[in-house]
């Protein structure tokens, strides 16, 4: 009895997932208008890795079908002729290992000419050797930070190029963390900031790079502090902020702690706003800071996606294609990595007289340093680091309980 | 320096919490020789317990009303955690080596946190705690916060009472007979079992209490809140001497004041301006426990049931 049922249930699930893999190859073949056409043509695949499952998969699922509705445009526009697109979309549920594992999977996988992922800058750390060793270019649409493209030592301003297989169109925390101190100094009028940072990866280079650039533009650093992330309390640092005569604070850290510092600094009397990078740009950040996060401040890479021109065909064909999932915050930067990988294809094509060259794969790579289009998120190509050189961001902050947009730019240097 | 009343407030906020926790340490360690590993879970489950008493008030109840049906909600869940635990992870092993006894109180501490992680509703994250509203009491750059009169009060309350509890009930004679010596207040007719899981609900209860201020100083309770306030309350009545409940309030004190100058004062020390800050704090506090362990192994007030050879 006991085993009879449990083979139904095998039978069952092994049958769902044959018809979960049936439904999606369907998915790509009904984009096939296009590919009808360009028959007998080369089958390219582009591979996404991305958080498909999981606390992040609204995040993830916006990357995967942002890259499908890539290929499946080009196709339909028979954009490099002799070419179909299709893709492989691997789940690496925010987890480094399983990212390396995929990353394996995809270079293993034939007519694999390029990979579009992942979300977390933790995941791509373990997967861009792996595609470096293979030549197999990676296109990140949501990766900040700085290390994964400018090594190790890109605080001491010592920029070194990691892999020559790793490119973002998500711009960097050198370029959030400047930007901030742009707007704090020069927009917000803001003259003695106290910096405060929980010493990781992320939050002390924010930091870093935010301090400096305000002592450049002629601000004051009245004083900085570190903070443990998961302590409760930070009383003590709130009384330095308010004994400090700081009119600001920034914070380089993550929202869980964010918000209950900024709350222990306003009970502690510095009436003053905390400013962060993307970390904080949360409304989680609102609600852990109990009603005193009002007038705070966060930056968050790129411009939100429905304020922009160029995206207004994206979105349009985002909904006319009735993907279940929004395209969520990175959609935008997912569609043009997608694309940045199919100019690169084509340019490989046209410089091989017409013809698909055998070392596809290499071909892409070197073609793709080069790209140059106009894309949903604005002007899409890459530095000599692999970064992108659109370097727009958004200044948010907390009005009546949300996250309010109060100024978008483009960091000029 | 001018910010030092305001350093030495925060320092004694820190440190009646630390206080109110470490009772619960102190008092099991005084009549089983077992350290609670899984006590600062039940600090944490008294927040919780809290929250779901408010949650179960109609909308929009005066914080003041509420707060008595709060206490009593996290006493309750803290107590009755605290006396399963006694029933089904301890007692079956009061007789077992020492060691066995510790490592189930890690396990049960794993555990907790884990079924609170697991099936509390939104707890994956931080939960808001409600809050007293208006501005802090101000004195110049002094501020004291509303919500933080609660612990101011609530926190020499139940040592007056916990002290009135040991020294005049049948109970509490009880209980102090027990601590000496087991066997013999057996043998004089004490229902020992009964001590034990009294001493185990005493310092649950005052842990809910402990959990309540944190709610209301922080304005958010978590399922990770028990490990740190736990380590930090276990380190408290080490400080005073484990086994002394008056102690476990000293030690608490002067953990809290301790750590809230040296993140505030000690990168100011010619040569040590790496060692200060913030993120410091846990090991300031951890060093001055080795500190006293050196000096003084028997803690501040030493341990007053140590004299059963």
């Amino acid at each position: 009895m006991r085993k009879s049922s449990l083979l139904v249930v095998a039978v069952a699930v092994t049958g769902a997932l044959t018809l979960s893999a049936c439904g999606s190859r369907g998915g790509n073949s009904g984009s096939g208008s296009g590919s009808d056409k360009a028959s007998g043509g080369t089958k390219v695949v582009i591979g996404v890795d991305a958080p498909i499952s999981g606390s992040l998969s609204a995040l993830g699922l916006g990357i995967r079908n942002s890259v499908e509705l890539a290929t499946k445009q080009a196709n339909e526009k028979n954009y490099v002729p002799g070419v179909t697109f299709s893709i492989e979309a691997k789940d690496d549920q925010a987890n480094p290992t399983t990212g390396k594992q995929n990353a394996t999977a995809l270079v293993d996988t034939k007519g694999v000419v390029g990979v579009v992922g992942p979300l977390n800058s933790s995941v791509s750390q373990t997967m861009q050797k792996v595609f470096d060793d293979a030549k197999l270019a990676q296109v990140s649409p949501a990766n900040t930070s700085p290390e994964l493209s400018l090594g190790p030592k890109w605080g001491e301003n010592q920029f070194a190029r990691q892999y020559k297989s790793y490119f973002r169109t998500a711009t960097t925390d050198v370029v959030q963390g400047k930007f901030a101190a742009q707007y704090l100094y020069n927009d917000a009028k803001k003259t003695k900031v106290y910096v405060i940072d929980d010493k990781k990866t992320y939050g002390a280079g924010l930091a870093a790079i935010f301090q400096a650039e305000f002592k450049r533009l002629g601000g004051t650093v009245v004083g900085a502090d570190h903070i443990n992330p998961g302590d409760k309390d930070f009383s003590a640092v709130a009384t330095k902020v308010a004994s400090s005569g700081a009119d600001s604070v920034y914070y380089g850290g993550e929202y869980p702690d964010a918000g209950p510092l900024s709350d222990q600094i306003k009970k502690g009397g510095a009436k003053v706003p905390l400013f962060g990078g993307d970390g904080i740009y949360d409304p989680e950040f609102i609600k852990l800071a109990n009603g005193n996060g009002e007038g705070d401040l966060a930056t968050s890479v790129g411009v939100p996606v429905e304020e922009l021109d160029t995206a207004k065909e994206f979105v349009a064909n985002y909904a006319k294609a009735g993907y279940k999932d929004p395209y969520a915050a990175y959609g935008g930067y997912s569609y043009d990595a997608a694309w940045s990988v199919i100019e690169a294809v084509k340019a490989a094509v046209e410089h091989n007289g017409g013809k698909v060259p055998d070392d596809l794969r290499t071909k892409v790579l070197d073609e793709l340093g080069k790209v140059k289009f106009t894309g949903v998120t604005g002007p899409v190509s890459f530095d000599e680091y692999g970064d992108t050189t659109n370097k727009q961001l958004t200044v948010y902050s907390v009005q009546g309980g949300a996250w309010k947009k109060v100024k978008s730019g483009t960091y000029t240097g | 320096m001018h910010e030092l009343p305001q350093n030495l407030a925060n320092g004694l906020m820190l440190g009646l919490m630390y206080g109110l926790i470490a009772i619960g340490y102190t008092m099991v360690y005084g009549i089983v020789q077992l350290i609670n590993f899984a006590h600062g879970e039940i600090f944490m489950i008294g927040g919780f317990g809290a929250l779901t008493a408010y949650a179960a008030l109609p909308h929009g109840t005066s914080l003041w009303l509420a707060l008595p049906v709060m206490i009593l909600g996290g006493v309750l869940a803290s107590v009755l955690t605290a006396a399963a635990a006694e029933r089904f992870a301890y007692r079956p092993l009061r007789t077992a080596p020492r060691l066995a006894p510790l490592i189930t109180a890690i396990g049960l501490s794993i555990a907790l946190q884990q079924v609170v992680w697991a099936f509390y509703p939104g707890a994956k994250k931080a939960l808001s705690f409600p809050q007293f509203e208006g501005d802090p009491i101000g004195l110049g750059s002094f501020h004291l916060q509303r919500n933080d009169l609660f612990l101011l009060v609530a926190a020499p309350l139940c040592m007056l009472v916990l002290a009135a509890f040991v020294r005049l009930t049948r109970t509490g004679r009880a209980m102090q007979a027990t601590a000496q010596d087991p066997d013999t207040a057996k043998l004089m007719g004490i229902d020992t079992d009964r001590i034990i899981v009294v001493a185990f609900a005493l310092g649950a209860a005052f842990a809910a209490v402990a959990a309540v201020a944190h709610g209301l100083r922080y304005g958010q309770v978590d399922f990770t809140m028990g490990f740190l306030a736990g380590l930090k309350a276990f380190t408290a009545a080490v400080l005073g001497g484990i086994g002394n409940i008056y102690g476990a309030m000293l030690g608490g004190l002067v953990l809290g004041v301790a750590e809230s100058l040296a993140t505030a004062y000690i990168q100011d020390v010619p040569g040590m301006h790496q060692l200060g800050g913030g993120a410091w704090a846990n090991v300031w506090a951890f060093v001055l426990l080795i500190v006293v362990l050196l000096v003084r192994p028997q803690g501040l007030l030493g341990e007053r049931v140590a004299d059963r050879v």
